[in-house]
């Protein structure tokens, strides 16, 4: 991997970014923090993913979805599924009618666990299902949208539209999903307790690592033509399609695997705050991850993780103390950077950090030089 | 036609229609390699449209297009380019956002299926082969340059360029010369000869300056309809053309 030059994978300036958000998220919050607050940015962490995936899929491909609570929902459902199960055994659930069967089921008169529900039981196909299933769900939206050439408008308001019809599917099949309430009372992965203050820990730390990877594969696939060609797309369609490319391929492409991101986000949801529910899945959580990924800024990897990090930030703190204001300021804050900053937080500190950062550099280098250059000055007079 | 096989692009019977509206009304056309066509007349005449046609943009109503051996009508726009067809569209365009070294690479002809494009390396070819059609399309020194800045005549340029990277066989020009400054048309002219050699060429235009200069042949379209085709002096001398297209 070189770092310079035009094949340079990172700019010198990206680089410095994301070495800066890796001591924040690894060392500086940890030390900072006690469990229950560090637990809670790593909630707020998982909406991280969903945003890099938004910056592919919008910012760079400009297919606006208003639809990816469902890819971190099917994410989030699909681990909480295997752990459900695994609290469910016959030993947890010998008053049911049924036992070892999710208690859900059993308060709805089910007797077996339904077809859908075996493959959950393993832990590997668990993980392959929780990237799997959302992508290949989102490859069918995508495949039937982009090949009929819907785009724009029209495509989000399709994607509101799924979104609302699995959250209605969820309630509606209370058996099998849970409900309005969702799964709960999930315990251990394969015997861990993953409520305890260690586990919640290990998570945390998972959860970093996984997304500095996320950012490393997303910056791969920006920096490649790949990327230019979405950008490319954004601008003149007809100029790419007679170029030799099928555009919706790409758009595809950049469809999926914003949904297999906003996918690991939604497991390690799951995982960290020990419940999936639809309130996860819908409309408003879903456009509230675009306001996360417009504020920080829809082009930057590493704005739109602060995005989803203060906004949310932002909700705890505000929804706590005057909670019936809180979606309308979201609505104003959006409303406002829509119109004014455009590129988000990352476009007002592109526009001005420049200046900050050499003037810094140039204090740092003062207070460095001076001593030095006086001590060899000393030297050599001597 | 029996020397069907003597032709690089074969337009037969085409015709298309809009709620109606027969915008290109059973056109036929021959174009041999290496020949540089020209088509002329009015706005509205349908000539864009045709263009349209051959390249997949537009679906016809009926008739063929047969390019070498390939049926055109049944395949999908990349498709269409991959067998060798450029198209350049009436107005510049080209990526705002992007320089002109990546408004060219774009078009360079490998790593467009969505694998290659992520695996795609800048490598020296590629380099070079884009430094080679920077120098051709009078751009050598804007490589770096958004192509935003770029004035109107060097969008235009810039994007002849990118079909240029492409190697069509057929290149068909949507007016090349349109909205340019008298040197810029000198430019265009001289750069439309250098480029032209070893393809054949489809262009539209009004500048009959300019379609003397370059014409092999001429075909002349009139709502929809093929009204008179041969050289320019045939062209220009055929009754029927000078009373609906040069006439007033
Ligand atoms: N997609 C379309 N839908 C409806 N009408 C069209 C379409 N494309 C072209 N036309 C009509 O077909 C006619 C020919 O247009 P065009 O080929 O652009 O003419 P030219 O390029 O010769 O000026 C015009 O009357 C135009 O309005
Ligand atoms: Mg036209």
């Amino acid at each position: 991997m070189k770092l310079r030059g035009d094949n340079a994978l990172f700019r010198r300036s990206e680089l410095l970014g994301l070495l800066a958000f890796a001591t924040l998220i690894l060392v500086m919050l940890p030390a900072a923090l006690d469990i229950f607050r560090l637990n809670l940015v790593g909630k707020y962490l998982t909406y991280a993913f969903v945003t890099i995936g938004l910056v592919v899929c919008w910012g760079y491909a400009g297919i606006l979805s208003l639809g990816q609570g469902i890819f971190f929902g099917l994410g989030g459902y699909c681990m909480a599924m295997f752990l459900k199960l695994e609290a469910s055994s016959v030993e947890n659930t010998k008053i049911q009618s049924t036992p070892g069967i999710p208690d859900f089921m059993d308060w709805n008169q089910l007797t077996a666990l339904p077809w859908f529900w075996k493959p959950f039981e393993n832990l590997g196909v668990t993980l392959a299902a929780v990237v799997l299933v959302p992508t290949l769900f989102a490859f069918i939206i995508g495949a039937a949208m982009f090949k009929r050439r819907v785009g724009g408008v029209y495509f989000a308001i399709i994607t509101q539209a799924v979104a609302l019809i699995l959250t209605i599917l969820i309630v509606g099949q209370q058996g099998y999903t849970g409900g309005i309430n969702g799964i709960t009372d999930l315990r251990t992965l394969k015997g861990w307790d993953i409520r305890s203050d260690g586990a919640k820990l290990t998570l945390y730390y998972i959860e970093c690592g996984l997304l500095l990877a996320a950012i490393v594969a997303t910056q791969l696939v920006t920096r490649s033509k790949l990327g230019r060609i979405l950008v490319a797309m954004r601008d003149k369609e007809d100029r790419v399609r007679f170029s030799g490319y099928s555009v919706s391929s790409f758009k595809i492409f950049a469809f999926c695997f914003a949904a297999a991101l906003a996918a690991l986000g939604g497991a390690m949801f799951t995982l960290q705050v020990g419940f999936m529910s639809p309130s996860f899945v819908g409309i408003v959580p879903s456009i509230e991850m675009v306001i996360y990924t417009a504020v920080g800024g829809r082009s930057s990897i590493l704005g739109s993780v602060c995005g989803a990090l203060l906004v949310n930030f932002a909700k705890t703190r505000l929804s706590e103390s005057f909670p019936e204001l809180w979606l309308f300021g979201l609505g104003a804050l959006f409303v406002v950077v829509v119109l004014s900053f455009p590129e988000g937080l990352a476009g007002v500190y592109r526009s001005s950090a420049p200046r900050l950062a050499r003037s810094f550099v140039a204090k740092l280098r003062a207070l460095w030089r001076t001593p030095m250059t006086r001590s060899l000055d000393h030297e050599l007079a001597e | 036609m029996s020397t069907h096989q003597d032709f690089l692009l074969s337009v037969e019977a085409l015709s298309v229609s809009f709620d109606g509206f027969k915008a290109v009304d059973d056109v036929s056309l021959y174009v041999e390699p290496n020949e540089i066509r020209v088509i002329i007349g009015p706005n509205g005449a349908g000539k864009t449209t045709v263009l349209d046609l051959i390249c997949g943009k537009t679906r016809a109503t009926s008739g063929s297009i047969r390019f070498r051996d390939k049926e055109l009508t049944r395949m999908s726009e990349n498709g269409i380019v991959e067998a060798g067809v450029g198209r350049k569209f009436q107005n510049p365009s080209i990526y705002d956002d992007l320089t002109v070294f990546e408004n060219l690479e774009i078009s360079y002809p490998r790593g467009r299926s969505v694998l290659g494009a992520l695996l795609f390396r800048r490598d020296r070819a590629v380099r070079e082969r884009i430094e080679e059609i920077a120098e051709t399309i009078y751009l050598a020194d804007q490589l770096a340059e958004r192509a935003e800045y770029l004035s109107h005549g060097q969008k235009q340029w810039l994007e002849i360029g990118m079909l240029l990277i492409q190697d069509p066989e057929l290149l068909m020009l949507d007016e090349p010369v349109a909205g340019m400054s008298v040197s810029e048309r000198r430019n265009t002219a001289e750069l439309l000869n250098k480029i032209i050699v070893g393809r054949s060429v489809l262009v539209i235009e009004h500048d009959m300056k300019f379609v003397e200069d370059i014409a092999h042949r001429v075909t002349v379209l009139h709502q929809g309809k093929v009204l008179s085709e041969g050289s320019m002096e045939h062209v220009k001398t055929d009754p029927k053309v000078v009373e609906v297209y040069l006439g007033h």
